[in-house]
């Protein structure tokens, strides 16, 4: 009876824990954004920012797109060639990237690169009173430290998986077309017929955003609540590469069931 | 000649009680610190003194009582108006807290950057003025990394007083220094606070120091202020307390041993403590 008493005090603990926690990333989401135009005038900021978090995270984010885009090559042709349509390998690759794999996988990069990285250097940040510090010299750490951050990420993460879905493209065209011989006429002008702007490209633009807003929120959070230890910085980091993975994945499906429903 | 008597007090707690929710950290606490004078609060460890200067800096609001700072009542100012007021307060953190991302240099400059629109060059000479006031003019393009503990510390000195503050507040400046860092400190903080006309408080445990430079010396423990007066006062004091805490003694109002049970009880396993 205690154990099952026991089961229902740790189930209750944790919902009021939960949704204490929502309700204080609520009040944090809306203080950032009180003080995110302080913040983004002073441009140098932010633009150093996408520097580390964006310019930074290139290398992986061409490496990974490019072989994504090879597997993609490969594994796609080998199934459109038993039907007889190889030339549309195109499509096949241009359509998985920039609907579906150039925002996700672009994405969970992303937090892992830039995501972690953040919330490592605001947690540290908080670990060695630097935030305090900052407040005791009435300059605001929302404005000052987490607001370009969180933009920083925001507009790099768009940049980057358009970068993803472009270097995986050519990923494609050189498996595909360099490599195994599919005819190149046919890879472009496929492919060129059969991607739609608006539905394809700027849906998946769209997608990136939000991943952006989602991972640079999380990341800037994690770091800006963690327990000052290094223990809690290391959980922060977890908790923002795990809670990350997991909002890209559930906002893809609810977004992409907003999107394509009934398109194509 | 207790600052209490004074009517020209930067600062004034009066019957200031502080909690973490059931737990009473600090509880009728009268302290006040006039203009130019350099004042101590001492105590052990974890008796609550870093606690005090966080409510005088506005970092923590207090459960009873009130916190004035120059005047104002702490309780009542909005987020704007506290930070108007830290603007007039600098304050040195127990390790420095300085920007890692930024040089010496940078870290001085960060509050002139921030508060005024001060020219490239009139910030540049400003830095280079406190650096000297610190002796580390030199070390102006280093890192934080590449200094000692003693000189994280005076560069943080000098970006406490950058924007040339009416309060200087120190948590722990000795901790953790070699004595002839130690003594630079001192000199520093008395040096400073007269050449500025500033007023400064320091929570310290270091008496040997504090003596020699201090005007008024508060002594808190278990979240109330047991001894108070300046360092002659203190030097003659009979108090217990007082005594145990100068003389660095093991035992005596302050216990040796956290609250236990026997030890013989402990040993032969009557108890799980």
């Amino acid at each position: 009876m205690t154990g099952v008493l026991n089961l229902v005090r740790r189930l209750g603990a944790g919902v009021v824990e939960g949704v204490w926690r929502i309700g204080f990333a609520t009040r944090f989401f809306l203080l950032l954004l009180r003080y995110s135009a302080q913040s983004l005038l002073r441009l140098h900021l932010t633009i150093r920012e996408i520097y580390f978090s964006g310019v930074l995270s290139l290398l992986i984010i061409v490496v990974s797109g490019l072989f994504v885009g090879m597997v993609l090559g490969l594994q796609g042709y080998e199934t459109l060639q038993r039907y007889g349509s190889s030339e549309a390998l195109g499509v096949l690759v241009a359509l998985s990237l920039t609907r579906e794999l150039g925002p996700v996988v672009a994405a969970l990069l992303f937090a892992s690169r830039a995501g972690s990285a953040v919330t490592a250097e605001i947690g540290l940040m908080k670990t060695t009173e630097q935030l305090k510090a900052m407040d005791m010299m009435a300059v605001n750490p929302i404005a000052r430290v987490v607001a370009p951050r969180f933009w920083g990420g925001v507009i790099s993460m768009p940049l980057l998986a358009a970068l993803f879905s472009a270097m995986g493209v050519f990923g494609g065209w050189l498996i595909g077309v360099v490599f195994i011989g599919v005819d190149e006429g046919a890879f472009w002008s496929q492919m060129q017929a059969a991607v739609d702007f608006r539905f394809d490209v700027l849906n998946g633009v769209i997608k990136s955003f939000v991943f952006g807003i989602a991972v640079a929120l999380i990341a800037v959070f994690e770091g800006y609540d963690c327990t000052p230890t290094a223990e809690g910085v290391s959980r922060a980091i977890t908790r923002t590469v795990v809670s990350s993975a997991l909002a890209i994945l559930a906002l893809d499906f609810v977004l992409t069931s907003f999107m394509f429903r009934g398109q194509s | 000649m207790t600052p209490l008597d004074s009517n020209d007090a930067l600062v004034r707690l009066q019957d200031v009680r502080f909690a973490y929710g059931e737990r009473e950290i600090l509880s009728g606490i009268d302290f006040s610190v006039r203009r130019g004078q350099v004042v101590a609060i001492m105590g052990g460890s974890g008796c609550g003194k870093t606690t005090l200067l966080r409510l005088i800096g506005g970092q923590l609001c207090a459960s009873g009582g009130t916190v004035s700072v120059a005047g104002q009542d702490l309780a009542g100012l909005s987020t704007g108006e506290m930070y108007a007021l830290r603007r007039r307060m600098g304050m040195l953190f127990q390790f420095g807290a300085l920007f890692t991302d930024m040089s010496v240099f940078d870290n001085v400059a960060f509050p002139l950057r921030e508060h005024t629109d001060l020219p490239p060059a009139l910030v540049h000479d400003l830095v280079m003025m406190k650096l000297n006031a610190v002796g580390l003019r030199g070390a102006a393009k280093l890192k934080p990394a590449e200094l000692s503990g003693g000189m994280a510390r005076r560069v943080a000195l000098a970006r406490a007083i950058a924007l040339d503050p009416a309060l200087i507040m120190y948590d722990e400046p000795f901790a953790g220094l070699d004595p002839i860092s130690l003594g630079v400190i001192g000199q520093l903080i008395r040096k400073l606070n007269d050449a500025l006309g500033a007023s400064t408080i320091m929570v310290t445990h270091d008496i040997v120091e504090s003596l020699q430079i201090v005007d008024y010396i508060y002594f808190i423990a278990s979240g109330r202020i047991v001894a108070q007066g300046t360092p002659d006062e203190i030097r003659a004091s009979r108090d217990p307390f007082v005594h145990q805490f100068i003389h660095a003694e093991a035992d005596g109002p302050v216990p040796f041993h956290y609250p236990a049970a026997p030890l013989a009880d402990s040993l032969i396993g009557r108890s799980s403590a």
